[in-house]
């Protein structure tokens, strides 16, 4: 009698249901607290006028400004040319490796993925040293050859520009394209392409009407994910287009959270920006997702046979040559000037021996508390966000993908929030929330994490929250339910069957996910420059103020450190993954 | 002279050789399968018919046409051969409907609007797919989608068809109604075909000739009756269903099953016995009866109904024979002796 009683469903069903209840709770108080309370306080700023109440005739006015005006179609232009050029050279890339017979294939692969370690800011700094109109070095050099040839006034480059941008942007971003794209062309049927063959296409007829429209969901999603980070994208227009007066929102916004130093007032028309950012990132996922709903063919054969290449013949050396001449010029050539120019004892010397010194480095380093501080920050507000956005991660996706509780739909559309929230508007968004502005409601408590390192943690862990996400529910897909289910039919209680039987099997997502954060938050700017204090600054930060100081020396020592930093992270992720896979 | 003609061709990855001078001559109109374990390269032949791959050693030709010539270096590419082919995965485009997979291999041949139509349709009707001309091929079942894919080859109206295992993923009562479509289509148009299988039965019925593969090498060519009632090769016997291979060894006039003092009262032919004096006597379970006069004796060791069959396990000697009688003829109890009479013996060297 007594076995049937426990045994009956409705005690079972309200026993998990409480730790179902539980996990969902913390999972959207997680999410409230650090994505949607932020991001709702912009659209409510953006609109609230004080004294007026609710006003839309004002948001107009504040985009019909010229200076906004401007922002926006900048931002626009910049975004749609880097994207286009990013698709077109990560395309060509990945067809090159996947299908063609170029030599050294898996290195290759490895090649075009390189440019992801370097951040755009730090490219942008080294492409200002070598093709400032008038003393980069590229263009110095290019005048003493005109002179030798005897071409008076030859053409030279100036990377500030519209032009500039986009290339130094495109150098850095095209493998979002190349990953999705290679990834596509690679898992795709061979057969796919094999039957239209035989059928009597040749292969540029093929690669027309049947590959390039298979994979073109793959070529869009990758191309969107390049054009929202391009839109909400700080360093690289801070760097190369404020100067000439190029100006975007991310800018803008920094601009106007800058002079407002916490105050309101001067903040509204960031919020309005902000809700145009988050709108236009709205739109863009929801495109993304469109297509590929629509779009994702099953075109993932069974039996795979490698897919035929195309024989390069004459341009298979030529090809290979162009692609380590591309990766050693957009990524070896300003690495180098980034370390080099470190080491210089003035910024214009020529770059010979007599000229350098290892001072800079050792100064900041050892002696200049600002770098010191810096780093530091940089290695503990990285390490802590890394921490907390990978716990707080498998909790959510944990509720997400496993767990069968009522009110998951809303707990599903909030995880959707922090893929396109771009980063400038979160940073915003916390400094409304947690600025000092507002009281909690019912608590009359007043929380003000201005200028302390708490905010830019805030932010981290909203800006990183997708990763996270991400990672931990594409590992946690892969742990069967039935795993779970026999843990607990064999008497294991919720709380144990996650320990000794999921934590295991979605450890790896785990550490995907802490090396995802960790090593880009060492090397953040546009969040932080939104955010920092006199105290607070970050590596990303005190590289953008020390050139902004016209320090180029210093700026360009503290960011070939942060480049060793980054390697030697990088290169540890590798070791320790490689022995994972043996 | 025979109209595909595959003239001692072989084909090597790295130093593994996947076909191995293969030479085969198919009459034009034949249904000939290649049937062999996974590895063997029938796939490989087949692609190297089709144009996909070269070819290290031999030549191809179909008709009066050279395809490959390995000693010439000549290879017309696949686009150019006019061949129908069909793949495992069904390889249909997903992001054309049904009507323009078909119409595909017509548009490139530029052909009038109108006569693509007709021919189209009339792969359709012959594929019974004119209720889904304009649906997306993705909601087709799989054997929806395969009919697509033999449509789409049959659209040109080609004289020669290769199909890899075209069946293979289908649900099995699917697949024998596709194989008799296959055949019928055959019949109305009269295309030669090469169809890769592994498995025996598909290409017992489909085939006019068979061609058992092993490692890169013909293990036998016949038709399927041939391969059933003379296999060439003791490899070809244990391929072609259940088997008993009963090792023997001569001492002096008599042979006799290894651990067993009785001979076998059987005539064995004197030239299967190597330097070793061993050989094997190939039966199947099914076409052994028992009986007192039977050719050796062994102990019921296990007697195991199988609904319409009894399964019998003998020992002989050191070794076990496998016997199988339908369940309502009588037979020996577990512990008794019998005597064991092969119908259809085969020899085999060791
Ligand atoms: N592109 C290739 N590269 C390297 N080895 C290959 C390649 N294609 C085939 N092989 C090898 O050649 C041999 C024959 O392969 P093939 O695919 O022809 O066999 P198969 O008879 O079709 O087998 P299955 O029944 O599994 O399809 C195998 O050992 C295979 O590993
Ligand atoms: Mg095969």
């Amino acid at each position: 009698m007594n076995t049937s009683v426990s045994n009956s469903p409705a005690l079972r069903k309200t026993r998990s249901f409480g730790a179902g209840e539980v996990l969902l709770v913390i999972s959207i108080a997680i999410l409230v607290i650090v994505v949607v309370v932020p991001v709702a306080l912009i659209f409510f700023n953006a609109m609230w006028v004080p004294g007026k109440g609710f006003n839309i005739t004002d948001i107009v006015d504040v985009l019909s400004e010229p200076e906004t005006y401007e922002a926006l179609t900048n931002s626009i232009i910049i975004a749609c040319g880097t994207t286009t050029m990013s698709t077109i050279v990560g395309t060509f890339f990945a067809w090159l490796v996947t299908r063609t017979d170029i030599p050294y294939k898996s290195f290759m692969k490895m090649l075009f993925l390189v440019p992801f370690m370097l951040p755009s800011f730090i490219g942008a700094l080294a492409w200002k040293m070598l093709l400032n109109e008038r003393i980069g070095y590229i263009n110095n050099w290019l005048r003493s050859l005109y002179d030798v040839i005897g071409i008076a006034d030859g053409p030279v480059f100036n990377i500030y520009s519209f032009h500039g941008i986009m290339m130094v942007e495109t150098m850095y971003l095209f493998p979002f394209v190349f990953i999705q794209v290679s990834g596509a062309l690679e898992r795709m049927d061979p057969t796919l392409e094999e039957s239209a063959r035989i059928s009597g296409a040749s292969l540029f007829t093929i690669t027309r009407k049947i590959t390039i429209p298979l994979v073109l969901p793959s070529i869009l999603s990758g191309a969107l994910l390049i054009m929202l980070y391009s839109m909400a994208h700080f360093g690289t227009v801070a760097v190369l287009g404020v100067q000439v007066g190029i100006i975007n929102i991310p800018y803008l916004i920094y601009q106007h959270i800058h002079q407002s130093a916490g105050s309101f007032a001067a903040i509204r028309t960031g919020t309005v920006l902000a809700a145009v950012l988050v709108v236009t990132a709205a739109i863009i996922m929801w495109t993304q997702n469109k297509i590929l709903s629509r779009g994702r063919y099953q075109i993932i054969g069974g039996k795979s046979f490698r897919p035929v290449e195309v024989k390069l013949r004459g341009l298979r050396i030529p090809l290979f040559v162009f692609s380590i001449a591309y990766i050693g010029f957009t990524i070896a050539l300003p690495t180098i000037t980034i370390f080099l120019v470190g080491g210089l004892k003035t910024y214009g010397l020529p770059l010979v021996l007599e000229n350098m010194t290892w001072d800079n480095y050792h100064r900041a380093l050892f002696v200049n508390p600002q770098t010191q501080r810096a780093i530091w920050n940089s290695v503990s507000l990285g390490l802590s966000a890394a921490v907390i956005t990978m716990f707080a991660g498998v909790i959510i996706s944990y509720v997400i993908v496993k767990m069968k509780v009522r009110g998951k739909g809303i707990l599903e559309f909030l995880g959707m929030l922090p893929f396109s929230v771009p980063g400038s508007v979160i940073a915003l968004g916390v400094i409304l929330a947690w600025g000092g502005g507002h009281t909690i409601p019912f608590t009359g408590i007043q929380i003000n994490l201005y200028n302390t390192v708490w905010i830019i943690l805030v932010a981290y862990i909203a800006r990183y929250m997708a990763l996270s996400l991400r990672a931990n529910s594409a590992a946690l897909e892969q742990v069967h339910d039935s795993l779970i289910e026999a843990a607990r039919a064999c008497g294991a209680g919720m709380a144990q069957s996650l320990r000794d039987v999921v934590l295991p099997l979605v450890r790896p997502g785990m550490i995907a996910a802490f090396f995802l954060i960790f090593l880009p938050a060492l090397r953040e700017l546009t969040v932080s420059v939104m955010l920092y204090g006199t105290n607070t600054r970050t590596i990303g930060v005190e590289i953008y103020v020390l050139n902004e100081d016209g320090a180029t020396v210093e700026s360009a020592a503290l960011a070939g450190i942060a480049l060793l930093i980054i390697i030697s992270g990088q290169v540890i992720i590798e070791r320790l993954t490689g022995v994972r896979a043996k | 002279m025979s109209y595909i003609q595959l003239n001692g061709i072989t084909r090597r990855f790295g130093n593994v050789t996947a076909v191995d001078n293969l030479t085969l001559h198919i009459e034009k109109g034949e249904c000939f399968s290649m049937l062999g374990p996974s590895g063997c390269g029938k796939t490989t032949t087949l692609r190297m018919v089709a144009g996909f791959e070269d070819i290290d050693e031999g030549e191809i030709r179909v008709g009066d046409r050279l395809l490959s010539s390995h000693k010439e270096n000549f290879y017309l590419p696949p686009e150019k051969r006019d061949f129908g082919m069909v793949f495992q995965a069904f390889a249909v485009w997903p992001h054309m409907s049904v009507f323009e997979n078909i119409a595909f291999p017509l548009r490139l041949r530029n052909l009038s609007a109108d006569e693509i139509r007709s021919r189209t349709t009339e792969a359709l009707r012959n594929t019974n797919l004119l209720d889904d001309a304009d649906i997306s091929p993705m909601d087709l079942s799989g054997g929806g989608k395969q009919r697509v894919a033999l449509a789409r080859a049959l659209a040109l109206n080609p004289d020669v068809m290769l199909l890899d295992e075209p069946l293979s993923s289908l649900d099995p009562h699917l697949r024998e109604e596709m194989r008799f479509e296959i055949k019928d289509l055959q019949r109305k148009f009269g295309f030669s075909i090469l169809y890769v299988t592994h498995d025996q039965s598909e290409a017992m019925a489909l085939s006019d000739r068979i061609m058992v593969m092993r490692a890169g090498h013909v293990e036998q060519i016949d038709t399927p009756l041939n391969i059933y009632r003379k296999p060439a090769s003791k490899f070809v016997f244990s391929f072609i269903g259940l088997s008993n291979f009963l090792k023997v060894v001569k001492s002096g006039d008599a042979v006799k099953p290894t651990g067993s003092d009785d001979a076998v009262n059987l005539p064995a032919p004197a030239d299967v016995f190597g330097q070793s004096s061993a050989a094997v006597l190939a039966s199947r379970p099914s076409e052994i009866d028992f009986g007192d006069d039977g050719h050796v004796r062994g102990l019921v060791k296990r007697r195991t109904y199988l609904g319409e069959i009894v399964d019998y396990a003998i020992v002989v000697g050191d070794q076990e024979v496998r016997v199988q009688k339908t369940a309502r003829s009588p037979g020996p109890g577990p512990g008794e002796t019998c005597g064991l009479k092969f119908l259809y013996p085969h020899w085999y060297p060791e």
